[in-house]
């Protein structure tokens, strides 16, 4: 693991701020294991849970929490100058933090999507929205780490995102549907493991391509304005 | 406006950062107007009020901010969008944020580290022994004071031993005994052939530091060269005086036939006075009151702020 990567990870996880991860993912586990006891049909329960909380919520904030984390906060208080002052290609910082921010937003929400997946109908479901939350950790990390770059208020915007775009014009106006990472990650659950709790509403190619051209267009972006740090002068 | 020039007496030898016509604006506001400077080995002193641009040419140099129109330049290579500049470049910046859950120790060795240096352990035990840090190096930084914390961020910036350390109001926060070690720190790292900038709002400080001094008012480059040459002109300006006492009028007719006393105002609120020798007036003025028994109320020397002299530096 490299210096930055060993750093970012210390700055985002240390001194108990790992903690702040957990209520969501599980609440999740929560809420199925509520449904499950009382013999609740996962018809019943699983859109609303692993869709409505899961994909609609948990995996977005974990991922908006985390990708703002990684860099957001190191510009807020200037401690990113310690890195860049380096003679690092800017493109090795970025990888190393959105590498850091795929890996804690994977691990704190493929585990829960498993748990309520078995909880909901199988292993093979459990371990399809597994998958589709790597692939959703990936396109949101790569999108909210842009985002620290190209704004003061990631956070805002990435709930924005989350919120007016994914929750609100996506239910809407079908033709936004292309550009929500929500719908690429129900997609590819949904066609893992085939079931009427997944509605799907974008084609596998695009899920697969869409998710892919998020994660390399926004990473790229990133490195390109890392290029062109400023900091505020004096009289700014 | 005019730039006083003065031939470098000591340091100086050849251009190792350069700033060639550069300006920088902000909107409508222009930082930075038209400086051009090089700098050469040694101690150079960046001196000029609060607001003065400063900072924004210390974040030029250091590759983050590009210029609006000119270049700057560490050996002939543009510092802006070139991350290759820091092999040979440290900056101290004034905001003194640090990774505070590190141990200085720990946060001076991942600055070698991702220096690559060859021996990023050994180059980080001798820039804490240098800052003399080595005792508090296993304390984590968030309970460091800010001098502490200052000489943490100079270790970091110094553990690859580059030519070029730029520092921004490096002296804030520290106390005597730190300042005069990190003033002797500088005067080394100068004298063992390093280019090293430092900027501040006080003259002292510079004075004690820098044997070249380059003076910025409000964006430019108001004096560039030895600093006590520039120090002279400094000083012999004239000095004015805010006075209060128990009869001004009379006290003005009796000051006029002094020969340091080169003007007289009466105000309502009392006399302003314009001293052309401040060591000759201020012993003349107790001596005058007394022979007219006329009790003093204020002395002020009103124009001792920093801009004021260096609104003066601009006018001669």
């Amino acid at each position: 693991m490299s210096t930055v990567a060993l750093i970012t990870a210390r700055g985002l996880l240390g001194r108990r701020r790992a903690l702040l991860l957990l209520p969501l993912p599980l609440l999740l586990i929560g809420l199925a294991a509520i449904c499950r006891a009382n013999n609740l049909s996962p018809d019943q329960w699983g859109q609303a849970v692993i869709v409505g909380l899961g994909f609609a919520v948990v995996l977005p904030v974990v991922a908006l929490i985390v990708g703002t984390g990684v860099l957001g906060s190191e510009v807020d208080d200037g401690t990113l100058v310690h890195i860049l002052t380096k003679p690092l290609p800017r493109r090795d910082i970025i990888l190393a933090k959105f590498g850091v921010a795929v890996l804690v937003t994977a691990i704190t929400t493929t585990l829960p999507l498993f748990a309520v997946g078995l909880l909901a109908g199988s292993a093979e479901l459990g371990i399809a929205l597994a998958v589709a939350a790597v692939a959703g950790s990936i396109a949101y990390s790569a999108l909210f780490v842009l985002l620290s770059l190209l704004t003061r208020r990631p956070v805002l915007l990435g709930l924005v995102y989350i919120l007016v775009w994914e929750g609100l014009l996506g239910r809407f106006l079908s033709g936004t549907r292309v550009l929500s990472i929500e719908q690429y990650v129900i997609t590819i659950a949904d066609k893992l493991s085939p079931t009427d709790i997944l509605p799907s509403q974008v084609g596998i190619t695009t899920a697969i391509v869409m998710s892919a051209v998020f994660a390399v267009v926004c990473t790229v972006i990133a490195i390109n304005r890392l290029g062109s740090f400023s900091l505020a002068g004096e009289t700014s | 406006m005019t730039t006083q020039t003065y031939p470098a007496e000591t340091g100086a030898v050849t251009g190792v950062v350069d700033l060639a016509n550069v300006t920088r604006w902000y909107g409508n506001v222009v930082a930075v107007n038209d400086i051009s400077m090089s700098l050469g080995t040694g101690v150079t002193g960046l001196l000029g009020p609060n607001g003065a641009g400063k900072t924004t040419i210390l974040h030029m140099m250091a590759g983050f901010l590009a210029p609006s129109r000119g270049t700057v330049t560490i050996d002939g290579k543009p510092t802006w969008r070139n991350p290759a500049v820091y092999r040979d470049l440290g900056l101290v910046t004034e905001r003194e944020a640090v990774h505070g859950f590190l141990t200085a120790e720990q946060f001076v060795l991942a600055c070698a580290k991702m220096q690559k240096l060859a021996d990023p352990a050994g180059a980080a035990r001798r820039a804490l022994e240098l800052v003399e840090m080595t005792d508090a190096a296993h304390r984590r930084i968030e309970t460091f004071s800010k001098g502490m914390r200052q000489r943490t961020r100079v270790a970091a910036a110094l553990v690859h031993e580059p030519r070029v350390l730029l520092l921004d109001e490096p002296f804030n926060g520290m106390d005597p005994r730190q300042r005069m070690h990190m003033m002797e720190l500088l005067h080394s790292l100068g004298d063992r052939g390093h280019t090293i900038l430092f900027s501040s709002h006080i003259l002292e400080e510079v004075e004690q530091v820098a044997g070249l001094v380059q003076v910025i008012v409000a964006g430019r480059l108001a004096a560039s060269g030895d600093f006590r040459k520039i120090r002279r002109l400094m000083t012999n300006r004239p000095h004015v005086f805010a006075v209060r006492s128990s009869d001004d009028r009379r006290l003005a007719v009796a000051l006029i036939a002094e020969k340091s006393v080169a003007g007289i105002e009466i105000e309502s609120t009392g006399l302003t006075v314009r001293a052309s020798d401040y060591g000759s007036f201020t012993r003349a003025l107790p001596r005058i009151a007394l022979d007219q028994g006329i009790r003093l109320h204020k002395l002020v020397p009103s124009d001792e702020s920093l801009e004021s002299v260096f609104s003066y530096l601009l006018e001669a």
